[in-house]
């Protein structure tokens, strides 16, 4: 809401309160002001001036020159190309001196051989916003009204020296969207009495009843309808002030007629509508929901499709208005009009909302509408609206008003406790204070027993329903800086994270330390990429949005993978080639498409690397990353977590992975082994679709993890005797597994194996080509005693026993 | 013998003098002083001597090998002196080339404000509370006093999935199942953090996927004037004890009375500057008092029990925090952006 402040101290004496200072009060008071416009661009020595003649350029086709009275001595010659300039025009003149808004200076000038002698201006030029003016003054020159005075500052004219405040109003605040309503605000704040305006109307007419009929059959919609039956205007456009007023609020001057309604519109914040009550089947409205197939053509031109949910006005034969959207272009005021009928009412606001939301269809009065009028302001607008037609068209108001009422709206009364309001706030509030704001506001209230308030709540303020809506206007009203800064009084608590959380910040933090960077990718992703990594969701249906933005961006992730690889890839197209990557979230899984229950979020850590393992200096080698990298990183969180023994990879050919270099890792529970994610090389097609290196990813399920892992250390006894360490080198086939054989090794040796290390890992000429010669230390180690030769001989023969009947071959 | 003696001793010093490699002083040592060498020589006629001449000639013969040793020990420690001061000259490093690091990546800068400001909570007896994001309508709007035909529950502005499951649009709905989780317990101390979604075209300050933290406390007596004094412990903690709050009244539908919260600006320290437009402050917080309706439908009578929330944007905190120009940053993921935050 654009809120004039010269219009506004037409309601409210403002002396010692700038624009400025006024802002800032009425937002520490709760309703943010966004800006304050000052509508003055700088308009010194721009005046009116009377165009006494016109004459065409003697060298130039398009351009004119005029010779203007701007009330001094002598006439001024100016030469001026707009086309709509003409003789017995009042206009504005920007005489020799004057600096226009965008710093040019205006200076005696030749055009084309003819002297000028100032210059005629359009709105534009005089730094005006123009949008809501005649599109033939959008293009030429402004024309002022006959009646402004020549020699007139133009800022005087146009009362430009005001500012504009925008009241960025939220939704409970709908009583400020009206000027009166902005009134009892800041006569709040300021605590000075909000003069109404003059409610006198002169009805000289016959009774309105004889020409006007109202029936509503939409009981539930619309709560009151009123009319006053108007006859003899004449349509013109409106004067100067009222067309000033409207501009300052950022509405578009019509005519008389619109403009009168849209200027009580906001002054009351009652949205009114003139028929053309000529063009009534006897003068009649109803007020009923739209049937099934009925259509209107708006005010527009536009023919609207109805359904049974949009409130219709009618004559009874046929439609006439969408009630609180738009009028219906058969009943239109226009030049011809002569007598109206004059609507004030009361519709349901949810009604109207949809109408206009279904319709694409939002104005000025089904924004107030939607947002529920004042049912007391339907009368008073009402008259207000009917006398200035008749001032502004010579027209003659008929006597009374016709009007039908479904609800009478009943005033609220709550009760107020100080004892409450203190005890809410924190504060030490007296009755006598809170008595005291309470009178500010304009509400009335009696203290009923000692420290109980009965307020009544005035109808403009619908937003105030209960006790705590009270409390919170003492409160502003108080204001929020004077309310203490205590400490919470009662038991401590103690504070903490759940193990969940724990492990994901370890998990964190053990990445970032490994260096690993954290990623947040989007929940949101192309249907196709949820094809791609099914293993982790198998027979999940993704999750769709109805209304979703893009394709792109449709339905919900079921892994982490794509995402991490579209990362990878804008990486890359940045020359960021070496990118290590973790994310920690969640995916969205369920196997109802219909949805009968929430989708199941499971907790998930995905990996990505790609490029080089580490930036190459000179004593670094550039090695790009490979399988055991991002094997390692995962070891690194599993030894950290403590579950590595109960972690299993097995060659598994999961979807979307190259299939000689990818597992399924699994996980041992206490409920049995479960798979818990997969590892690998994205597969080579994937990698040349997605524009991407040779990449490494992989994705586990968090769950498991967090509940099998322990935050129980157990400290084990340091050994008190030596070890034994044997090497050995094993030819194996070229496609066996060694972790086979470190499992057939530990297994044959029992507890007295310590550990086993691959530390070597031999193809080439030196060997057959299907074979591999595999490098493994052992370490033997009895906790009881020294072994002797004999039994480690014994111990280590009976390993290399089992190893070679597993086709291991010993190379000597 | 005695003078053989002596003339040995004499040669061996003349020859020393010539000694430059350290092989030549151990081919000497050998040669006069070794087991066959010329002194064991000389010694070995020894047992024709009297018993009187023995101890005379045994003591010259120590003191000639005495004398000879010395000077050898001498000359010999002179060659690892020079041995080790080449070693040291020829093992001199670059130390201005730069060493090995210790690979190290980044938290994610969003994830960086969630845990510092949790911690700050924990700190002050917070538990942390998560729910899902995939949200029934009731539990984002509903519960919260925001009725079905509310203008706010617009299909436009919300990512629906069916009639009644959207994506949630605050982190709210964690408030008000974690009251039925406690079921009417007190003291209820909790944030919540969690990614929120809001139809928003995406542009240098809109993200239709973001991050908020919440947070809530119930009990008996619990008054706005804690709410403010609560917010200015985390103010001042998070961003410096200098730092100032104030709140102005605002409309939220799940609390009453609301506010915003602005702080101290985080660029000028309350000067006036461009980020705040020239105010010296910023808007980081929206907080109220929680509505009786809202603490009815989470279980809690609100003629016994108040309780305050608040809730605060990750993205804007971390904008403020690191003065970032683009939060768009935070999700497209450049590791150049990512890795400025691999520090403390």
């Amino acid at each position: 809401m654009n809120v004039s402040y010269k219009w506004l101290s037409e309601y409210i004496d403002l002396t010692g309160a700038t624009a400025q200072q006024l802002a800032e009060r009425i937002t520490r008071a709760g309703i943010e002001i966004d800006h304050v416009e000052n509508r003055n661009p700088g308009l010194d020595n721009i005046v009116v001036g009377y165009v006494t003649a016109r004459e065409k350029h003697p060298d130039a086709d398009k351009l004119n020159v005029c010779t203007v009275d701007v009330g001094a001595a002598d006439m001024l010659q100016i030469v001026c190309g707009a086309k709509n300039v003409d003789a017995g025009q009042k206009v504005p003149v920007a005489t020799i001196g004057a600096v226009m808004p965008d710093g040019m200076k205006i200076k005696r000038a030749k055009l084309r051989g003819v002297e000028s002698q100032g210059m005629i201006c359009s709105a534009k030029e005089l730094g005006l916003n123009d949008k809501l003016l005649p599109k033939e003054m959008q293009e030429g020159i402004l024309v002022l009204p006959a009646e402004v005075q020549s020699g007139t500052p133009i800022a005087e004219i146009l009362e430009l020296n005001d500012y504009v405040l925008e009241f960025d109003l939220t939704p409970n605040r709908s009583d400020c969207l009206s000027m009166l309503g902005a009134a009892y605000e800041v006569g709040a704040i300021l605590d000075r009495p909000v003069k109404l305006p003059d409610e006198t109307i002169e009805e000289t007419g016959g009774s309105a009843a004889d020409h006007i009929s109202i029936e509503i059959t939409a009981p539930e919609a619309c709560s009151r309808y009123a009319a006053r039956y108007i006859t003899g205007v004449k349509i013109a456009p409106s004067p100067l002030w009222l067309q000033n007023r409207l501009l300052a609020a950022g509405v578009r001057p019509i005519n008389n007629i619109v403009d009168a309604t849209n200027f009580v519109m906001l002054e009351y914040g009652q949205p009114l509508h003139a028929f053309d009550a000529d063009q009534l089947s006897n003068g009649h409205i109803e007020v009923r929901m739209a049937r099934a197939g009925e259509t209107i053509v708006t005010l527009d031109g536009q023919e609207r499709k109805l359904d049974p949910q949009m409130l219709l006005i009618t004559d009874g034969v046929k439609p006439v208005a969408l009630a609180g959207v738009m009028g219906g272009a058969n009943s239109e005021v226009t030049e011809s009009t002569v007598n109206i009928l004059l609507e004030s009412a009361k519709f349901d606001g949810g009604v109207v909302r949809k109408a206009s939301r279904q319709l694409g269809l939002r104005s000025e009065a089904s924004l107030r509408i939607e947002k529920e009028v004042n049912p007391e302001a339907v009368i008073p607008a009402l008259n207000r609206a009917a006398e200035l037609i008749r001032q502004l068209t010579g027209g003659t108001v008929a006597a009374g008003i016709v009007e039908k009422v479904t609800t009478q709206h009943i005033r609220q009364t709550i009760q107020l406790s100080v004892e409450k309001t203190n005890r809410m706030l924190g504060t030490s509030l007296t009755a006598a204070e809170i008595h005291s704001i309470l009178r500010r506001l304009g509400f009335e209230g009696n203290e009923a027993e000692s420290g109980v308030f009965e307020v009544q709540i005035p109808a403009r303020r619908g937003d105030i329903t209960l006790a705590v809506d009270l409390i919170e206007e003492v409160a502003r009203m108080y204001g929020y800086d004077n309310i203490p800064t205590t400490p919470i009084e009662g038991a401590t608590t103690p504070g903490h994270l759940t193990k969940s959380q724990r492990i994901r910040r370890e998990i964190r933090r053990l990445l970032a330390g490994g260096g690993l960077h954290e990623a947040i990718t989007y929940s949101f992703t192309h249907p196709q990429e949820t094809e791609l990594f099914p293993t982790l969701s198998p027979n999940a249906k993704a999750v769709k949005l109805a209304m979703p933005m893009s394709e792109d961006r449709s339905v919900l992730r079921t892994s982490f993978i794509p995402g991490l690889l579209d990362t990878a890839g804008y990486n890359r197209n940045r020359k960021n080639e070496d990118v290590q990557l973790f994310e920690v979230g969640s995916i969205y899984v369920t196997d109802d498409a219909a949805l009968a229950e929430l989708p199941e979020e499971k907790t998930v850590l995905a990996l990505l690397m790609t490029g080089k393992r580490s930036t190459p200096q000179w004593n670094v080698k550039a090695e790009p990353v490979d399988f055991y990298d991002i094997k390692g990183a995962l070891d690194s969180l599993f030894s950290h977590l403590g579950i590595i023994g109960r972690v299993r990879y097995a060659a598994d050919r999961p979807a979307g992975f190259h299939p000689g270099r990818s597992a399924s890792i699994y996980l041992q529970t206490d409920a049995g082994e479960v798979l818990l994610g997969t590892i690998g090389q994205i597969h080579p097609d994937l990698q040349r679709s997605k524009d991407l290196g040779e990449t490494y990813v992989a994705e586990i399920l968090l769950q498991p993890v967090i509940d099998t892992t322990s935050f129980a250390i157990e400290y084990q006894v340091l050994p008190r005797f030596p070890a034994v360490e044997r090497d050995i080198a094993l030819v194996l086939d070229r496609k066996a597994e060694v972790g086979h054989y470190v499992n057939i090794a530990k297994e044959t040796a029992g507890a007295w194996l310590e550990s086993v290390r691959v530390f070597d890992v031999y193809t080439g000429d030196r060997i057959a080509a299907d074979k591999k010669s595999v490098a493994i230390s052992l370490v033997y180690r009895n906790p009881e005693q020294t072994f002797t030769d004999e039994e480690i001989t014994a111990l280590h023969g009976k390993v290399v026993a089992a190893l070679e009947a597993q086709g291991a071959e010993l190379r000597k | 013998m005695k003078e053989r003696l002596h003339a040995l001793r004499e040669n061996v010093l003349d020859l020393l003098q010539e000694v430059i490699t350290e092989q030549q002083l151990n081919d000497l040592r050998i040669k006069f002083l070794g087991k066959k060498g010329e002194l064991t020589e000389i010694l070995r006629g020894m047992g024709s001597l009297s018993a009187e001449e023995r101890p005379i000639i045994g003591q010259v013969a120590n003191e000639v090998r005495g004398s000879i040793e010395n000077i050898i020990n001498e000359k010999q420690e002179a060659f690892v002196r020079a041995q080790t001061e080449h070693r040291l000259q020829a093992e001199l490093i670059d130390v201005t080339l730069p060493g090995r690091k210790l690979t190290s990546g980044a938290i994610h800068p969003l994830n960086k404000v969630i845990q510092e400001i949790e911690d700050v909570f924990i700190g002050m007896g917070y538990q942390v509370a998560e729910g899902p994001e995939v949200e029934s309508d009731y539990y984002n709007f509903e519960a919260l006093n925001l009725p079905k035909n509310h203008p706010a529950r617009d299909m436009q502005d919300s990512f629906y999935i069916t009639e009644d499951i959207l994506m949630r649009t605050q982190t709210s709905p964690v408030q008000v199942r974690t009251m039925e989780l406690m079921k009417g317990e007190v003291p209820l101390k909790v944030i919540c953090p969690g990614r929120v979604y809001r139809r928003d075209d995406d542009d240098a300050t809109h993200s239709f996927m973001f991050h908020q933290i919440e947070g809530l406390v119930i009990d008996k007596n619990i008054r706005m004037s804690d709410l403010k004094g609560t917010l200015l412990q985390f103010v001042n903690e998070m961003f410096g004890p200098h730092m100032q709050i104030r709140l102005r009244p605002s409309f939220f539908p799940f609390t009453e009375p609301s506010a915003e919260v602005d702080v101290t600006c985080v660029q000028c320290a309350g000067k006036g500057c461009r980020m705040c437009k020239q105010t010296g402050w910023l808007e980081i917080l929206g907080c109220g008092m929680v509505h009786p309706r809202v603490l009815e439908m989470g279980g809690y009578d609100p003629e016994v029990y108040s309780g305050f929330a608040f809730g605060m944007g990750v993205e804007r905190i971390a904008l403020l925090k690191y003065g970032i120009d683009d939060i768009r940053h935070f999700y497209t993921n450049d590791v150049r952006f990512l890795q400025q935050f691999d520090r403390m």
